[in-house]
C-alpha cells in the first residue's frame, strides 16, 4: 500500500540553510550539505530544498553545489528557487533532483509550466503556492511574499493543477510559528485539489501530522518541526521513525 | 562495469552516487564503445515518452541499444520512464517506444480519490520470488514511485512482480535479460541499493 509522505523543508539562503517566521527574520540553522545528510541518515520520505533568495535576486546555484546537495540524499529531492528556464529545470533533474519546484515563474507564466511538464512529465514538476490571509481572503504572494498577486488564489490553484504533478500550500502566516496548520485552508484546498498536495506552515508537533490521514492525498511538510528542538529552539534535526509514526497512527512502513 | 545511459534525460547522478556507495564501477555514457564495454546498462528516466524516446534518437542510442539488448543480451535495467520506453508505445505520447517488450504505457486514471501521480513509498504487493534480482526483498521494502502512466504488458509471464495503486499494477518486469523497475530504486534508501547490487551480481 501506498504511504503518507512526511517531508522535511530546507530554506537554502547562500549556500546556508535557514528558517524564518512569516518569512522574514531569517535564521542561520547550519551547513545544506551536512542537515540533508543527516535527514538521509534518518530515512526521511523526501525532502524538500527551496533558494528562497534566487527569484528576487535573479540568481540560480551553481551546477557543483546542485550536485552536491543531491547526492546527500538516497531518497526522492525536491529543488526549487529561480527555476525560470528549461535549461536550469534540466540542471536541477540530471544533478540528481527528482522534482522541480517553481512558484513565481509558474504562477504568471502558465505556458512555461506546460512545456516544463510536456519535457518533465507532470510527475516531476511541483507548483510551490505561498499565502497570506488578509480580510478573511487568502491570496498569492510571490518573490518571496514581496509580491501581491491580483489574481484569485483558487482560480490560479485550479489552473495549475490541470498541469502539475503535485502542489505545495505554504502558508505564510503561519510559517515559523510553530501553531499549527492553518486547517480551514487544508479543508478548502482538499475540495478541489486534483494532485497530492503538500501542505507546509506551522507543523508544531507529530500530532499535527495527523493532516496524512485527515486530508486526502495530502502530504505533511514541515521546517521548524524536523529543525527545532525545544522552547528555546534549540537546532537539532528531528524526524518521526516508524514506532513514533504508528503511535501517532501517521502512516507508517 | 555498469554504464548508466546518458541521454539528457534523468536524474543520472543518483545513479553514480547509488553504485558509488556500493563500490561498483559505474560510468555515465553515451558512447559506443563504452556501452559494447559494459556487464551492465541502465537507462533511467525522469521525463515524458516522447521526449524520452526523441532524445534516444538524438543520441542515436536507439538502434545501438536494441541490437545490444536484443542480439547480444546485454543485461539491461529501466528505470521509471526508462522501463516504458522499452515497450511498444505510450498513452503520454505519439512515439512509438523501443518495443523490446510487448505492452503500453497507460494512464492512471483521473480520480479525485486515487489523485495521480503514483507518489511515495509503496511495497511489492505480488512477486514471483525473491532469488536472483529480488533476493533479500519482502514485502516490508518499500520503494519510491513517482509517475502518472504505468506499464501494461500484453504477456503476463514478464510480470515479475505487481504493486498496488488503485488496481494491481506491474511494477517490476523482466523479459530475460531485459528488467524494469517502474520504481527509483537509486532514491529508496536500502532497499534500492540492495535491489541495485542484485543486478548488478545476479546471474543472468
Amino acid at each position: 500500500m501506498i504511504q503518507p509522505r512526511i517531508i522535511p523543508v530546507l530554506l537554502l539562503k547562500n549556500k546556508g540553510t535557514y528558517k524564518t517566521v512569516n518569512f522574514k527574520s531569517p535564521r542561520y540553522l547550519g551547513d545544506p550539505i551536512n542537515m540533508i545528510k543527516i535527514f538521509n541518515e534518518k530515512l526521511v520520505d523526501e525532502i524538500i530544498i527551496l533558494d528562497i533568495d534566487a527569484t528576487v535576486n535573479n540568481t540560480f546555484i551553481d551546477d557543483n553545489y546542485l550536485k552536491n546537495l543531491a547526492s546527500q540524499a538516497q531518497m526522492p529531492a525536491c529543488y526549487g528557487g529561480g527555476i525560470n528556464t528549461l535549461e536550469k529545470a534540466k540542471k536541477v533533474i540530471s544533478a540528481g533532483f527528482e522534482k522541480i519546484a517553481i512558484s513565481s515563474r509558474a504562477l504568471v507564466d502558465l505556458p512555461f509550466l506546460k512545456e516544463l511538464v510536456r519535457q518533465f512529465g507532470a510527475q516531476s514538476v511541483v507548483v510551490v503556492i505561498d499565502l497570506k490571509l488578509s480580510k478573511g481572503k487568502y491570496s498569492i504572494y510571490t518573490h518571496n511574499g514581496k509580491v501581491l498577486m491580483k489574481k484569485d488564489f483558487l482560480e490560479v490553484f485550479d489552473e495549475v493543477s490541470k498541469y502539475a504533478g503535485e502542489v505545495v500550500i505554504n502558508s505564510i502566516d503561519n510559517d515559523g510559528k510553530m501553531a499549527g496548520y492553518d486547517l480551514f485552508l487544508a479543508s478548502l484546498i482538499e475540495s478541489r485539489a486534483l494532485t497530492p498536495i503538500t501542505f507546509l506552515g506551522g507543523a508544531s508537533s507529530l500530532q499535527d501530522l495527523k493532516i496524512i490521514t485527515d486530508f486526502n492525498n495530502y502530504a505533511a511538510a514541515a521546517s521548524s518541526l524536523f529543525v527545532f528542538q525545544g522552547n528555546l529552539k534549540a537546532i537539532l534535526p528531528s524526524y518521526p521513525n516508524l514506532k513514533q509514526r504508528a503511535d501517532f497512527f501517521i502512516g507508517d512502513r | 562495469m555498469i554504464c548508466i545511459v546518458d541521454y539528457g534525460l534523468g536524474n543520472t547522478n543518483s545513479f553514480l552516487n547509488a553504485y558509488n556507495k556500493l563500490n561498483i564501477n559505474v560510468k555515465l555514457t553515451n558512447k559506443k564503445r563504452d556501452l559494447e564495454q559494459a556487464k551492465r546498462i541502465i537507462l533511467p528516466g525522469v521525463g515524458s515518452f516522447d521526449f524520452g524516446m526523441f532524445q534516444l534518437k538524438q543520441y542515436d542510442l536507439d538502434e545501438l541499444l536494441t541490437d545490444l539488448v536484443l542480439n547480444k543480451k546485454v543485461p539491461i535495467l529501466g528505470v521509471c520512464l526508462g522501463m516504458q520506453l522499452m515497450l511498444s508505445n505510450s498513452e503520454e505520447g505519439q512515439s512509438r517506444g523501443l518495443g523490446w517488450i510487448k505492452g503500453e504505457s497507460k494512464s492512471f486514471p483521473f480520480d479525485k480519490n486515487l489523485c495521480r501521480p503514483h507518489m511515495g513509498w509503496n511495497n511489492l504487493s505480488i512477486f514471483k520470488s525473491n532469488k536472483s534480482f529480488l533476493k533479500n526483498i519482502t514485502k516490508d521494502d518499500y520503494f519510491y514511485f513517482l509517475h502518472s502512466y504505468y506499464v501494461n504488458l500484453t504477456n503476463e509471464p514478464y510480470v515479475e512482480a505487481q504493486s498496488f495503486f488503485g488496481n494491481n499494477f506491474c511494477s517490476i518486469l523482466r523479459k530475460e535479460n531485459i528488467f524494469g523497475v517502474q520504481f527509483h530504486p537509486e532514491k529508496s534508501h536500502n532497499s534500492g541499493l540492495v535491489l541495485l547490487k542484485n543486478f548488478y551480481e545476479m546471474n543472468i
